[in-house]
């Protein structure tokens, strides 16, 4: 080290503790450190002992992210990861201002990482990772990148920069096909029991095509076998363990499976079995997926939907009878400028309860939809702040849930705090 | 409104092609508000659907054709080319058609790609579309004589331009629409809606939906009978769609 990068860490933390006191950004600092020692995330990442996981795919990283922290957590492990949801180059690079030393070490044994499809391309070129868990390519945010294959070929150069082990959905035949490209890595899998294949639609399978995939012939390290609400059997090493969750919905479950197969490869033979099951049943939704809350003595679920698979397993997922439903929806940059995918959902489980309020930027668009899927909609607003009053007030003594964009569930989330006692329970 | 014992006004069969390959940006949308508006116009609605591969079904009365990524342009590829001189014939009987983005495309004459390759298209629309650069993606507003404002989102890379035997579908007030040098959207021919719009395109402009319907009708029975359809949801979306950011 020598010159500018000498002093990047103390400078990186002096801007990040001034940013804080500003209440300012988080990745801010990391801005500035990376402009002036581009060097710096390589040198504090590269000799911790159980390498660099990446968390990669269009949906579901930020809770699969989490999984994986908490089981390696539960083995013992002291892991470095971006909790503060900040998934670009520079957010991690902040985040690791505030874990390292003044010298720029870091005091982990695995760095478990969540990122941005497109901004992982950057990352991995600067820090090779020695594993990476690709998710999925659904069809989200191709406003941002125009074609899913191209998605693809993005999540394609994080396992092609692998040196250990790349860990694919088998399921997904995009992320599957990545295989193929993988030359200085092992591949291992997760995937579904056959009778659950309908059960998790793949892309191509939302409209069209006949019936589903047969199940993949690819040999998985775990298998999700069977969902039962929020009970869930793995299969590992041909032996099947059941676990009740504390995380609800469907994708998560699956999401579940992810989480094992990458824990699994990071412990090698150290992995304890139990130990793994217990802190998996334990895991929490991340901030604004799938929260349950209590509002005025009734239960709240937020439920975070951002394409048409989600949307589609968050309605599977949740039974609609008796509950009073509110959808939120936003276009705004980060929830997608494009609607079309509105179009792409069923929304046959609404009919029945039909929806209490449709809210959001977008709320006409939404109530149109409902429209042609013959769907009764009371009430139509489209300031999220006055619609959840209405929604609470007009649901009391209901159970409610609330669908809704990224941008529409941290409005509604600041929301709900000022109209009413929040308590979080899970 | 009395309705019990309605009498349909006859059976519209709707025929969405390839929605294996070429339905990626809600084109199922489309089809749902045709088939929606024709029984609330008091119609039957029957969908039917062409993948590569099947029997070509002619006896048909709208065609609905959507966007795909590049490698399901290259599935259909074969198929499209066999069955080009019957989708040319219905065209050309004035059978209603609708086609967005990839198939938009694949109705022309060709599509060079950036890289200089040429994929032939079925020639039914004149256009021609080369592959550009630059993605023209965001929402898109468009002023059509024959359907009032257009809303839509377009999402491509290639740049279409208009020959002769063809006329754009609207002038671009929002947006790029065919390419980024002129200011027009989409193309007309016969009874051919064609359009870069998805987002999905029907539903909130159910101008075009009504226009396909009564063409259909028309051919097949002479005559159209509109119900009294409320439009007032579609009209709000509208309003709020306009005024959203590019």
């Amino acid at each position: 080290m020598s010159g500018l990068s000498s002093l990047s860490v103390p400078l990186g933390k002096a801007v990040r503790a001034l940013s804080r006191l500003r209440g300012g950004g988080s990745a801010f600092p990391g801005l500035v450190v990376e402009r002036i020692d581009p060097g710096f995330m390589a040198r504090a990442l590269r000799d911790l002992p159980r390498g660099v996981v990446v968390v990669s795919g269009t949906n579901g990283k930020t809770t699969t992210t989490k999984m994986v922290v908490e089981l390696l957590e539960g083995q013992g492990l002291k892991v470095f990861t971006n909790r503060t949801g900040s998934n670009f180059t520079r957010g991690v690079a902040a985040a690791l201002l505030g874990d390292v030393d003044w010298r720029g070490r870091l005091k982990a044994d695995v760095a478990v990482l969540e990122l941005d499809e497109a901004h992982a391309v950057h990352f991995v070129n600067l820090v090779p990772p020695t594993h990476c868990l690709l998710l999925n390519v659904l069809r989200d945010q191709l406003d941002r990148f125009g074609e899913i294959d191209k998605t693809t070929r993005l999540l394609e150069q994080i396992a092609v920069k692998t040196t250990g082990t790349v860990v694919l959905n088998r399921e997904d035949p995009r992320v599957a096909s990545i295989a193929s490209s993988v030359k200085n890595a092992t591949v291992a899998y997760f995937g579904l029991n056959e009778g659950l294949r309908d059960t998790f639609p793949s892309d191509d399978e939302l409209r069209g095509a006949t019936g589903t995939a047969p199940a993949s012939r690819l040999p998985a390290d775990v298998v999700l076998e069977t969902v039962d609400s929020n009970t869930a059997s793995f299969s590992m090493d041909g032996e099947s363990s059941t676990v009740e969750l504390s995380l609800r919905g469907v994708y998560n479950i699956f999401n579940a499976a992810a989480a094992l197969a990458m824990a699994r490869v990071v412990l090698g033979k150290d992995a304890r079995r139990e130990a793994l099951l217990n802190s998996l049943a334990a895991v929490e939704p991340a901030f604004g997926r799938g929260e349950s809350l209590v509002v005025d003595g009734q239960p709240l679920e937020l439920v975070l939907v951002k394409n048409p698979s989600g949307f589609r397993l968050g309605l599977k997922s949740f039974d609609a009878t008796g509950y009073a439903t509110m959808i939120a929806i936003n276009d705004n940059y980060a929830d997608g400028r494009d609607m079309s995918w509105l179009w792409d959902v069923d929304f046959d489980t609404l009919r029945e309860a039909g929806v209490d309020m449709v809210s959001g930027v977008r709320a006409y668009d939404m109530a149109l939809r409902l429209k042609y899927d013959d769907v009764s909609v009371a009430d139509i607003d489209t300031d999220t702040g006055s619609a959840l009053r209405t929604f609470i007030h007009s649901a009391k003594g209901r159970p409610k849930r609330i669908f809704c964009t990224y941008t529409a569930m941290l409005a509604i989330r600041r929301d709900l705090s000022r109209i009413t006692e929040v308590k979080v329970v899970s | 409104m009395t309705h019990d014992a309605p009498t349909s006004k006859g059976t519209i069969r709707i025929l969405q092609l390839y929605p294996r390959d070429m339905n990626i940006y809600g084109d199922w949308g489309n089809v749902l508000v045709l088939k929606q508006r024709l029984a609330w116009h008091g119609y039957e609605a029957e969908v039917l659907e062409h993948n590569a591969g099947d029997a070509f079904q002619e006896d048909v009365d709208i065609l609905i054709g959507g966007g795909g990524q590049d490698s399901g342009q290259v599935v259909i590829q074969e198929d499209l080319q066999a069955n080009a001189a019957r989708l040319r014939r219905l065209a050309e009987d004035g059978a209603p058609m609708l086609v967005i983005c990839g198939l938009y495309q694949l109705f022309g004459k060709f599509f060079k790609t950036h890289d200089g390759m040429l994929i032939p298209g079925i020639g039914i629309l004149d256009i021609e579309t080369h592959g550009g650069s630059e993605r023209l993606i965001g929402n898109v507003v468009a002023n059509s004589e024959e359907f009032g404002e257009i809303h839509g989102y377009e999402n491509h890379s290639g740049q279409t331009y208009l020959g002769p035997g063809v006329r754009p579908l609207a002038t671009v007030t929002k947006g790029e629409g065919n390419n980024s040098s002129e200011d027009h959207e989409g193309a007309r021919y016969r009874n051919i809606v064609a359009s870069y719009l998805h987002g999905s395109l029907l539903p909130k402009n159910p101008a075009i939906a009504d226009f396909l319907i009564r063409e259909a009708a028309i051919r097949k029975y002479g005559s159209f009978e509109p119900g009294n359809l409320d439009d007032s949801l579609a009209e709000l979306a509208r309003k709020h769609a306009g005024a959203r950011p590019r």
